[in-house]
């Protein structure tokens, strides 16, 4: 009998074969160590452990390897790991001006105190492409670290400190009765959601979502009149609070890249006018998402300021609920899953309609 | 399975999912929010009825998985192979041995019993979502059993195309209370989610959302007097077991035939057995 998609069994283990040839490509080239693209596929790295809410450079090397470099395919792999991982606790908020930071610009003042640091960026590199890197073994130059790096021992403070001292900008606190912020990963969405929750649900939305949200706000859907008040990226402490000490206990070190977005003032008659915040925190070094992030913050506060919500990347439960990319290229792809059954039902009821108006 | 827990979900995690469960067969229709888990199969392929499946299997369970009505479809392959892994449980591909069956798309043509649990696949558990998306609003909508949006809707279809221009998963109502998705299901299933003896449980994994039939509730699939609800005879016989009152696939041949059969494998099965 002929039926084209049934004989299961047979035909997946078949095309597992298949994919870990593809995965491995011509044999005749050496192959690649997750280790070299935890070390020189660092950024890509760094997306899929944002965008998996997982920080292991190892693992997320490893499923980029196994992925095959599809990006969404790794957060998927990683994503499948994590939550399969005990909760052990909670960490204590970490404190970015602790940051050992490798980079930290601010475009808001000349200069500024610790000064800007330009660190590893893409951003003055004219953009030709570097033939000499097709060939191997061109040995790097050897960088003088402690040039560009700050008092790792004293806290660096940021620029919007000083603006917030004189009340120029709204001041970064908790909210109201600073509530324990919901998990995203263990409870379902309740639109509308907090800030905290949108925070959460930003920082592990694709990339190029929440950059074409951010983007959308400069053109004129919704406008926040941005300037990066600072960016900043290096490792923080992580500590934790065991039961049996009852202090604060450093654990390890995470990099983050943070950036704090100096927007649209507001006023009232009871509130002077003074600048608002947007707010972006990624794992990893993540520039142009955590920019992004910080718009779409700022743009989803249109309720705290009583702004009109009149664009898409306003509307939270619009953006949030389609940002997750792992959520999203499961649905999307599901239509490659048999669905003769409903198609009949379809095709019967065109039929029958075509029936009735055809001569 | 090494390194995971038996049908690979944690124990707490079950739990949560269960006390959801209590709750949607408590308010018959009604979708309950749940920690819907990250799970290793993609979004959209049945995540949601994996974790209910997962949440109800025990060792003594005997399982069927089934996508179009059949076992054979690499997903339903895919699924069962993944309990077989996780769980010490039994497989069949017998509709009769089955204590749970997890279902994409079909009900299976032979009734189901008391001792059985169905457990559907749910990709959009929101019926009302093509008239209102936001589900901020479709949450008082329920609530308020505000259902006008849908009543004018089926109205439309009537005035525009002479009949209800839904043929598949067409919302229900549930207790005469909650107007809910029966899943893609062809409306031809519909009735035999009516007073079904087995519990009927539905999951979507992606949208966080459980909901549930308990044993012989009233399940009514939306019409108006002057235009009941009815199923379209689809004007074959099956060409295998020649049965005559099942959902039949038409499947196109090599050579430019149309073959028509029961999309229930394993009715088919059945009553190619009892013709010999």
């Amino acid at each position: 009998m002929y039926i084209a998609v049934k004989g299961g069994e047979q035909a997946i283990a078949a095309s597992l074969q298949l994919l870990a040839s593809a995965r491995r490509g011509d044999d005749a080239v050496p192959e690649l160590g997750a280790d070299q693209l935890r070390e020189q596929l660092r950024l890509g790295v760094d997306r899929v452990m944002a965008e998996a809410s997982l920080y292991d450079p190892d693992l997320a090397a490893l499923a980029l390897k196994q992925a095959r470099g599809d990006t969404i395919e790794a957060v998927f792999l990683l994503r499948a790991y994590r939550t399969t991982l005990p909760r052990l606790g909670f960490s204590v908020p970490v404190d970015t001006t602790r940051m050992r930071v490798k980079r930290r610009v601010s475009g808001i003042f000349k200069d500024v105190p610790g000064g800007q640091l330009l660190g590893p960026s893409f951003d003055y590199t004219q953009r030709l492409l570097d033939f000499e890197l097709a060939r191997p073994g061109v040995a790097v130059k050897p960088v003088l670290r402690a040039a560009f790096e700050a008092d790792p021992n004293a806290p660096l403070c940021s620029p919007i400190d000083a603006l917030a001292a004189q009340g120029l900008i709204e001041p970064c606190v908790p909210s109201a009765g600073d509530p324990e912020p919901p998990d995203i990963t263990r409870d379902p969405p309740a639109h509308p959601m907090p800030r905290s929750a949108r925070l959460q649900m930003l920082a592990r939305a694709d990339e190029g979502w929440v950059l074409g949200m951010g983007y959308s706000t400069q053109r004129g859907y919704a406008y926040t009149h941005p300037f990066a008040g600072e960016i900043r990226h290096g490792a923080v402490p992580l500590e934790i609070v065991p039961d049996e000490l009852g202090f604060a206990i450093e654990i390890g070190e995470i990099e983050l890249t943070d950036c704090q977005m100096v927007n649209q003032f507001a006023g009232s008659a009871t509130q002077p006018p003074q600048f608002t915040r947007g707010q972006g925190l990624v794992f990893g070094h993540g520039e142009r998402k955590a920019m992004a992030m910080s718009l779409v913050d700022r743009v989803m506060r249109a309720d705290e300021f009583d702004e009109q919500v009149t664009s898409p990347a306003q509307d939270s439960e619009f953006v949030l609920s389609h940002g997750d990319n792992v959520e999203a290229s499961g649905f999307v792809q599901h239509l490659k899953l048999p669905h003769y059954v409903t198609f009949e039902s379809e095709l019967q009821l065109v039929r029958a309609l075509r029936e009735e108006r055809l001569p | 399975m090494n390194g995971y827990n038996f049908a690979y979900l944690d124990e707490g995690t079950k739990r949560m999912i269960r006390r959801a469960l209590l709750k949607a067969v408590a308010i018959p229709g009604h979708q309950v929010p749940f920690g819907s888990r990250e799970m290793p199969l993609a979004y959209g392929w049945g995540t949601g009825g994996i974790q209910v499946t997962a949440a109800v299997i025990g060792q003594a369970d005997v399982l069927k998985v089934i996508d179009q009505g059949s076992d054979e479809t690499t997903n339903a392959v895919n699924i069962r192979r993944f309990f077989a892994r996780t769980t010490e449980s039994r497989t069949t591909e017998r509709t009769a041995d089955a204590t749970i069956i997890q279902t994409r798309h079909r009900i299976p043509e032979r009734p189901l019993t008391e001792a059985q649990i169905l457990v559907y696949q749910v990709p959009q558990p929101e019926p009302l979502f093509k008239l209102e998306a936001r589900r901020r609003e479709t949450l008082k909508l329920h609530a308020f059993a505000e259902y006008g949006l849908m009543n004018v809707k089926l109205y439309e279809d009537i005035a525009q195309w002479g009949r209800i221009d839904t043929a598949y998963d067409y919302p229900v109502l549930v207790h005469g209370r909650h107007v809910m998705s029966p899943s893609p299901i062809p409306s031809f299933d519909n009735p035999k989610m009516h007073r079904m003896p087995a519990l009927q449980l539905f999951g979507a994994g992606r949208e966080k959302r459980l909901y549930a039939v308990p044993p012989y509730t009233d399940v009514k699939s939306l019409d108006f007097e002057d235009h009941p609800f009815r199923i379209e005879p689809q004007g074959h016989a099956c060409e295998l077991c020649g049965c005559t009152t099942s959902y039949l696939d038409e499947v196109l041949t090599d050579e430019g035939a149309t073959l028509w059969s029961c999309s229930d494998a394993d009715h088919c099965r059945e009553q190619q057995e009892k013709r010999e």
